[in-house]
């Protein structure tokens, strides 16, 4: 394959034709932020957060969908390109609700690490704000529009399973949202609640309604599990807290990896609530019993003892 | 000496009489929230956020502040409890910036623990903000008076840890504020920049103006070890991010506990200097050039063991460092005697 | 130290002889203060009105280098008002009767003469200090560094065991230690004399131990020299070689301009360092090093505990831990040294070490461990002499007053003493480099008297010209009464200000201690 030397922020870098300027930095160790972009969902250009300044292009353009050319002279973080990025995050922060403080993706989101990064440290601009009610109408996926940002990964990734594309961009303008067709709760849509969605989401617009309330993100632990419910062998983190798993989130979602309800409630049956001992109800109420009791076994248990002692 | 036991949450724990409810809630691993307590101040009361319900109490109390006396009933999250604090929590938001998005102790901060728990969404009261000035006119200490909420602590450690009572409370009602003497800035009073003002700070007022700066409190990870400065020897954690120490916080250490001075805390910038030596140097004709470590190596061992054999092994002398571990000294003087063959080693310990 | 550093807040009396402990040791400032609110005495004996001199009850602004008078005299008052501990005296310690003749002539009317403090004033003190259940004493390089250094302990510890303050908590003789791991570099055998845990290497049976453990033969039993025997060695040419590990003489030794000479005569100088220091600059070969964020390790303190430093970054570049520096040093010159880690190497230390017998990583998980901890069951010696002295009985050693080598005269009218400064460290090497401690504090004066400064018609903030009888520096100068008339100060950590090029070389007789505290100075207007 062909390849093509450009140079990003004074250094050389050779990759194969056809690689994205995005790519190329990010291979290089570079830094860019990216919203719309994940490696699994590419191509989209639409929040222009990673906006670079090429030598000889008349504007910035979005290094996500720009190809690296040979001899491409490349600034990720010049004034202009930095000055660029704290504006989208100054306009996306002005129709953004300020609640870090309890929002649950606090400490796990990209709205509020370029903010920090690039130090911005509010909404630039004053005017009209969203005020949706927030959707909460199924028991798994908790949506909240007014944080969304538009950057349309959930879309993407939904639609990146066959007859599902539950959700996509609806109304015009300042009205723009993502929903379910004709506008109705998730809970009366055909979402399965696979969680693809709330997995790409880069803030805190989509979160799962098992979490909420049950700690902050630095607080959880995570780690990697393979679910073994179909032969898809999709991926989803245990989260735990304090040592203890408190519920289980999808992980990235890439194609042919479904994710489905099943698997991630699957999980949490086997992972979540552990319970030391069986139980059964005595007097209404449950309580700690020995297997063999639980079972019904212990005359079983009983006549091999007594078949030993024979023996 | 004389116990006393009493009940909070339907269970019983017996504690030494003069223990506070706090203190006894703590023995049984029970939760109560905490703004203006500190276990190694002396005892404010002034943020009611630990108020608890106490069976025959007028009022509630604050558990801080109460002894816990024999057959006393406490409950810790009533109703009534949760109620109380959350109008407390939300007496504090509206007066205080929502710039979690940026601030440096988001994710370390009692203010944003206890909302979390409490659901308390922002300020519930409309009114007036502070509108301070943010102080950062010198280059270890961040102080924003905005998001002060008026705890105390560091008015009590200046005092009681420190010692110097650089600062205190100024002016009154809605106005009151911590300041140095005078209401001037720290660089402008005696503050000597020991931190640990800023080391008891529940919430954002006070933050390490460069570690606050590059990283998030979720982001960092930290190291226990030993200050290289005096002979004190405190212990701190050093705080690392991206595999680069952005900053020092204080744990408790065997010596220092919390307290440290301004090196301890804000002396680590040496670390990743840029003129930190990276490659073995070989002098030629006067002038220093990089050198691979096999070649400084060889030429070190050639040219020392040379003038062993010629001249004898008293014609050379080592100095070890004060600064080096006990392991570094330890292998030194094992060098110097052992391979070597002088007992020609020495150290500053007179400087 | 005999006693841990919390003592300190629980003792009654504090006596701080020569210690800038709010400015150079500032956490153990701490304990002081906290023992003032206690309702503790406090004094403080120190020419400069510091921090901590304006917190004590009394301060004795002695004159420079007059210690051994005003300790001696406050002996002569507890003897002579029959104030001191005559069962510890018995029972503890020998030679008292030495001590009481040599102290007699120190009555406080002679001692106001040599130290210019009050008698009155110098009667109190030593009553306040014999009085009290438990009295400790502080002290720094104000005490040490001085010819008569040593006997300037001598004298420091007969005044404690004359009060029997000493061999129980809150009390006791407690240098506090300027570096980091001084005390561990001095148990470690970093000196010319003694192996680890101070075992001499005149003794054949040590040798032989260490010898066997380090599979050798045989190890040399004629003690090395000293730091300064060194420079005198290199500038004679009887020392070619050297090896320097994270030290800079150049800035921290007497009469700088000579030591740079004397290092400038090696055939071969290799310094290992994290910077290329004023000392680094002259050497042939230079290996760089990790930084103690770079590497596990241990420190010992300053009340002897033994602490972990921890690994929290990669070294930068190439640079790498002493240790192994050291050891592929040693593989080079035919002699192989393979440890895994430090934690290795403390075996090895361990297990030729009886102070150190009982400490290893795992135990330091802990918490730190004061030595002597001989076992791994031995919880550890946070006091020392306790029922009984290393040596068995308390020698009372009788020392006599000297003056300074060096006393201000027509010529060189002030005296200059040195020392630290809050901010900074030592030669600079680190502090200088922050981003943050410069930035504050970036330049250094001199301290002069209004008086003085009177005298040569010189205003704050004007430069002016030190010059000794070995060199000058330029500096701005600070008028301020923390100087008394005749003294002026600074300190040794500003690379521009490299003070050390007038100090007196002239050391004390036993530990070659430089006196740093007093030589003669004149000082000029410039501008």
């Amino acid at each position: 394959m062909a390849n093509v030397t450009l140079t990003i922020n004074g250094v050389k870098v050779t990759v194969p034709k056809g690689t994205t300027v995005l790519e190329a930095a990010t291979g290089a160790g570079f830094f860019i932020p990216i919203f719309c972009h994940t490696p699994e969902l590419t191509g989209f250009g639409a929040c222009r957060i990673c906006v670079v300044e090429i030598q000889g292009m008349r504007n910035l353009p979005a290094s996500c969908v720009t190809e690296a050319t040979e001899g491409m002279v490349v600034q990720t973080e010049s004034p202009a390109v930095v000055e660029a990025r704290k504006t989208i995050l100054e306009l996306i922060l002005a129709n953004h609700p300020q609640d870090c403080l309890t929002c649950e993706k606090n400490g796990n989101c990209l709205l509020q690490d370029y903010a920090f990064r690039y130090g911005v440290k509010g909404p630039g601009f004053e005017g009209q704000r969203h005020s949706f009610s927030i959707d909460d109408s199924n028991p798994y996926i908790i949506r909240d529009l007014n944080k969304c940002i538009l950057c349309g990964r959930c879309v993407r990734t939904c639609a990146q399973v066959k007859d599902r594309a539950v959700i996509d961009y609806a109304f015009r303008g300042f009205d723009t949202k993502i929903a379910a067709p004709m506008d109705t709760p998730l809970g009366e849509s055909d979402c399965v609640y696979c969680g693809r969605c709330v997995a790409v989401c880069p803030v805190g617009a989509l979160s799962y309604k098992r979490l909420s309330g049950q700690g902050r993100v630095w607080e959880m632990e995570k780690k990697p599990v393979t679910c073994t419910f179909c032969d898809s062998g999709c991926e989803f983190d245990l989260v735990s807290k304090n040592g203890k798993v408190i519920g289980v989130a999808a992980k990235a979602p890439g194609p042919g990896r479904p994710l489905c309800l099943k698997g991630r409630l699957g999980l949490e049956l086997l992972y979540c609530d552990q319970p030391q001992a069986p139980q059964l109800k005595k007097d209404g109420e449950f309580t700690e019993v020995p297997w063999a009791e639980a079972l019904g076994l212990e005359g079983v248990l009983d006549k091999i003892k007594k078949m030993e002692n024979k023996q | 000496m004389a116990e006393v036991t009493l009940t909070i949450n339907g269970g019983q724990i017996t504690v030494p009489q003069g223990s506070t409810i706090l203190n006894a809630a703590q023995k049984m691993g029970v939760f109560i929230p905490t703004l203006c307590y500190d276990p190694e101040l002396t005892i404010d009361g002034s943020c009611r956020m630990c108020v608890v319900e106490v069976k025959g109490a007028r009022t509630l109390m604050i558990s801080c502040a109460t002894a816990a006396t024999e057959g006393m009933v406490v409950e810790t999250e009533s109703p009534a409890v949760i109620e109380a604090r959350k109008t407390i929590l939300e007496l504090l938001l509206a007066n205080h910036p929502l710039d979690c998005l940026t601030c440096g102790r988001n994710g370390d901060c009692r203010l944003q623990d206890y909302a979390y728990r409490y659901g308390v969404k922002e300020g519930g009261f409309a009114g007036a903000m502070h509108q301070y000035p943010i102080e950062d006119d010198n280059p270890f200490i961040v102080r924003d008076m905005n998001k002060c909420i008026l705890c105390g602590k560091c008015v009590r450690a200046c005092a009681q840890i420190q010692g110097k009572n650089v600062v205190d409370y100024t002016y009154r009602g809605f106005d009151t504020k911590i300041a140095p003497a005078m209401d001037t800035t720290l660089a402008g009073s005696d503050c000597v920049f020991c931190g640990n003002c800023v080391a008891v700070c529940p919430v954002g007022a006070l933050q390490e103006k460069v570690l606050r700066s590059k990283a998030r409190t979720w982001e960092i990870n930290k190291v226990r070890t030993t200050c290289p400065y005096c002979g004190t020897g405190c212990n701190f954690d050093l705080n690392v991010k991206d595999g680069k120490v952005v900053g020092v916080t204080s744990c408790d250490g065997d010596v220092n506990g919390r307290a440290l001075c301004v090196k301890g805390r804000f002396g680590y910038g040496f670390i990743h200097h840029p003129d930190r030596l990276s490659k073995p140097l070989i002098k030629k004709d006067g002038q220093f050039v990089e050198a691979s470590w096999e070649e400084a190596l060889a030429l070190v061992a050639e040219k020392l063991g040379g003038i062993r054999d010629n001249n004898g092994p008293d014609a050379l002398a080592v100095l070890s460092s004060a600064r080096c571990t006990n392991e570094e000294n330890y292998l030194l003087s094992k060098l110097t005697r052992a391979v070597f063959g002088t007992n020609n080693i020495d150290h500053c310990a007179r400087l | 130290m005999t006693n841990p550093i919390q003592d300190v807040a629980g003792a009654d009396f504090i006596f701080a002889i020569g210690t800038n402990t709010t400015e150079s040791h500032p956490i153990i400032g701490l304990q002081v203060k906290k023992a003032v609110r206690g309702g503790s005495t406090l004094v403080v004996a120190d020419p400069r009105k510091t921090e901590v001199a304006e917190l004590a009850k009394v301060h004795l602004q002695i004159k420079s280098g007059s210690d051994i008078a005003l300790l001696n005299g406050m002996a002569n008052v507890i003897i002579a008002e029959d104030l001191y501990n005559k069962e510890f005296v018995a029972e503890r310690t020998e030679d008292f009767e030495a001590f009481k003749a040599a102290v007699e002539k120190y009555t406080p009317e002679y001692v106001e003469g040599i130290t210019g403090i009050a008698a009155a004033s110098l009667r109190e003190v030593a009553r306040g200090y014999a009085r009290v259940k438990n009295a400790t004493i502080l002290y720094t390089m104000g005490i040490t560094q001085h010819i008569c250094g040593t006997h300037n302990v001598f004298a420091v510890a007969n005044l404690s065991m004359l009060c029997g303050h000493i061999g129980k908590p809150n009390s006791g003789v407690n240098p506090l230690r300027g570096q980091n791991n001084v005390q561990g570099a001095c148990d470690m055998g970093a000196l010319p004399a003694v192996l680890t845990g101070y075992q001499g290497v005149g003794l054949d049976d040590v040798r032989a131990r260490f010898a066997s453990a380090w599979g050798l033969e045989s190890l040399p039993a004629k003690p090395g020299i000293t730091v300064g025997e060194m420079l005198e060695g290199a500038s004679h040419g009887t020392i070619k070689g050297m090896y320097i590990m994270g030290e800079n003489p150049v800035l921290s030794d007497p009469d700088a301009n000579h030591v740079v000479h004397a290092l400038d005569k090696l055939d071969f100088l290799v310094v290992q360092d994290i910077f290329l220091t004023e000392t680094a600059q002259l050497a042939d070969v230079v290996l760089p090093a990790a930084s103690f964020a770079e590497k596990d390790g241990t420190f010992s303190n300053t009340e002897r505990r033994v602490q972990r430093v921890r690994k929290a970054v990669e070294p930068v570049g190439e640079a790498r831990p002493d240790w192994q520096i050291l050891c592929q040093v040693a593989t080079a010159m035919g002699y192989p040294m393979n440890y895994a880690s430090p934690a290795d190497i403390m075996k090895e230390i361990a297990s030729l070490t009886p102070s150190y017998g009982g400490i290893s990583y795992e135990r330091l998980e802990q918490g730190g461990i004061q030595w002597p901890c001989p076992n791994p069951e031995h919880p550890g010696t946070p006091v020392l002499h306790v029922g009984k002295f290393s040596r068995g009985m308390g020698k009372f050693n009788p020392v006599e007053y000297v003056a300074p080598a060096e006393m201000p005269d027509e010529q060189y009218p002030l005296v200059l003493s040195t020392g630290r400064r809050h901010f900074h460290y030592h030669t600079g090497t680190m502090t200088m480099r922050t981003g943050a401690l410069e930035v504050y504090y970036g330049t250094e004066y001199l301290e002069i008297n209004s008086a003085d400064a009177a005298k040569l018609v010189i205003c704050d903030g004007d430069k002016v010209k030190v010059s000794s009888r070995r060199g000058s520096v330029e500096l701005s100068a600070r008028i301020t009464d923390v100087v008394p008339e005749g003294l002026v100060f600074t300190s040794f950590h500003f690379p521009e200000v490299a003070i050390n090029r007038l100090t007196n070389p002239a050391r004390d007789s036993i530990a070659k201690i430089p006196e740093f505290k007093v030589c003669a100075v004149k000082v000029e207007k410039t501008a």
